[in-house]
């Protein structure tokens, strides 16, 4: 190809600072323990998130294709209502995740950690995370074999039921799950409940179970003594586990592309698209930014009001 | 007192069988594919007798045992660059107090929680000006980026429990730094080195996007393998395969577990 890019920017050599004339051997140490390591991401990690920077400024750009005069086009493009609608549904399909992860992952971890037998804890936390070991295609796979419109649930749900015959109620209608919204956030739910439950669980196993006691004896009920003394004390947990649901259901590509059909675009997928299918580069990279960005705006509330202890 | 233990029981119940619903629901997915590779039916999901045919045919699919054969020569060769790399990287990090020692750490991390899609097509990007062609070592090179993240944090971990003095005392005694570090620090971040590779190993072969972008045309790795023939429907001899896989990671898991575990038993004795 013969694009002509100015020369790319060297990528930082983080290794290297200024010091007081080390002696040599120390040099060789940094070299020798820090140099692989850099050189590798320098390479492979700075340099291409520059070089995908300096194209997403540059509009129309298409492999094989002269570099234009550069100018915001591209970001301009993100904003067009189609785009945008898209960006949207994004947000949708994360901040659900995250909801539905929180309100089944917030039971399962109070569970275990707190009510089950202290023995079976560790043993616990390590089955339901289990699932999370095997292929994630593949997991997404059975759920098209469970949703879809002959699948393993309307087999079910349509199977002669004599139970419900007996009562005089009516068969129930096939569910046309398979190829939108609600598939997608069945997927994504089912493949970021485990690290919720992980977090959450990290989190409210060092809550101090005296201040439950504290708060029953003086006469709160279960339900005020969980919204003013647990959820509080186990917030900083809370926090890390959503906004990590949240950046991870962001950048979702595999749940919306096979579980939601052609009304499900995300921007994953709009990305995907604009390299392997329309060729559209410069537009492409800006959409990469945008998402980059976006999660770097995830990442400075984790850190700002997330646990990192519990985030790991 | 009575009341108050009645609640806990109460809340053990409710909340128990909830649990064990999330329980079921983890665990469907998996035993529904487990189920129906030994379903002779082909397209409907009503059961129609038992068969090992998909697992024969499965075997003796050429195609999937050379994605097979690639995935795994990808995930070796990252692995084992990372192993070193990413524990040379994790021992300096802890040793060596410099400028840009954060940025450092920061950038090696970032590839925890960057989108998949965003290395995957900063990378292609990145191949395509230099002039690079896409093949299965251009695959090996782009996943080191990741699995030497999650090399690097798991040993670094270990590393900040370990005691430091240790290794003066080695130098003290006249071991040189190549001798200390070898002898003394690397036996020690062993269970940690070991089990972020196992770590890196899983994802490593189920990595899907990044793959997909920095794949050469002959360079099929399985999980690319298996997403051609899942878009187009529903598979038994992937049903079979998807058994077959989750035994195998599931075995790493467990070996990744008991491996953790004893090294922290230890760590607390």
């Amino acid at each position: 190809m013969s694009t002509q890019i100015s020369s790319p920017p060297t990528p930082p050599t983080p290794k290297s600072g200024p010091q007081a004339s080390p002696p040599a051997g120390i040099w060789l140490g940094y070299l020798g323990l820090l140099g692989p390591a850099g050189i590798w991401l320098g390479l492979l990690l700075v340099l291409p998130t520059l070089v995908l920077f300096e194209l997403s400024l540059v509009p129309g750009l298409e492999p094989g294709g002269l570099v234009n005069p550069s100018g915001l086009e591209n970001y301009l493009r993100v904003f067009e209502p189609v785009n945008l609608s898209v960006m949207k549904r994004s947000l949708f399909f994360a901040g659900g995740t995250t909801v539905i992860c929180l309100l089944l992952g917030f039971p399962v971890a109070y569970w275990i950690a707190l009510l089950a037998p202290k023995k079976w804890r560790n043993l616990l936390v390590v089955g339901f995370v289990l699932p999370l070991w095997t292929s994630s295609l593949l997991r997404t796979y059975a759920w098209i074999t469970i949703l879809r419109y002959s699948g393993v649930l309307n087999t079910l749900l349509t199977s002669p039921n004599p139970w419900l015959s007996n009562l005089g109620l009516p068969t129930i209608p096939r569910l046309e799950l398979l190829n939108d919204w609600p598939a997608v956030l069945i997927g994504m739910s089912y493949g970021y409940l485990p690290y919720m439950v992980l977090i959450l669980y990290a989190s409210l196993e060092k809550l101090d179970r005296r201040l439950l006691e504290a708060a029953s004896d003086l006469g709160a009920n279960p339900i005020q003594t969980f919204f003013q003394v647990t959820v509080p004390q186990t917030m900083p947990g809370i926090a890390a586990a959503s906004l990590l649901v949240f950046i991870t259901g962001l950048g979702d590509f595999v749940d919306p592309e096979l579980l939601g059909g052609d009304s499900t675009m995300t921007i994953s997928r709009l990305i995907y698209n604009q390299f392997l299918k329309t060729n559209q580069w410069g537009f492409g990279s800006a959409l990469s930014m945008v998402l980059i960005m976006l999660v770097s705006i995830a990442i400075a509330l984790l850190l700002k009001f997330g646990d990192r202890n519990a985030a790991g | 007192m009575a009341k108050s233990q009645l609640r806990v029981q109460r809340g053990f119940l409710w909340q128990g069988l909830f649990t064990l619903l999330m329980f079921f629901f983890m665990y469907l997915p998996i035993l529904v594919l487990a189920l129906y590779s030994f379903n002779q039916s082909r397209y409907s999901a009503s059961w129609e007798g038992f068969t090992l045919a998909w697992y024969q045919k499965l075997f003796s699919d050429a195609r999937i045992l050379f994605a097979l054969q690639n995935s795994l020569t990808v995930a070796f060769c990252a692995v084992g660059v990372s192993a070193v790399v990413g524990t040379l990287m994790a021992v300096g990090l802890a040793r060596y107090r410099f400028p840009g020692r954060s940025l450092y750490r920061g950038i090696s991390y970032l590839p925890l929680i960057i989108p998949d899609i965003a290395i995957a097509v900063a990378t292609l990007i990145f191949l395509a000006v230099v002039q690079i062609r896409l093949s299965l070592w251009t695959i090996v090179a782009s996943h080191v980026v990741f699995c030497l993240a999650y090399v690097g944090l798991i040993v670094s971990t270990r590393l900040a429990d370990l005691n430091p003095h240790l290794e003066e005392a080695a130098l003290d005694l006249g071991a040189t730094p190549f001798q200390a570090f070898i002898k003394v620090l690397l036996p020690q971040l062993m269970p940690g080195i070991i089990s972020g590779c196992l770590l890196a190993f899983v994802l490593s072969l189920d990595d899907f996007l990044i793959a997909s972008f920095t794949a050469g045309s002959d360079a099929t790795t399985l999980p690319l393998e298996i997403y051609s023939r899942i878009r187009t429907g529903v598979k038994p001899d992937i049903n079979a395969l998807s058994v077959v896989l989750m035994l195998v990671s599931g075995l790493v898991f467990l070996i990744a577990e008991s491996i953790r575990y004893q090294s922290t038993e230890k760590r607390l004795k």
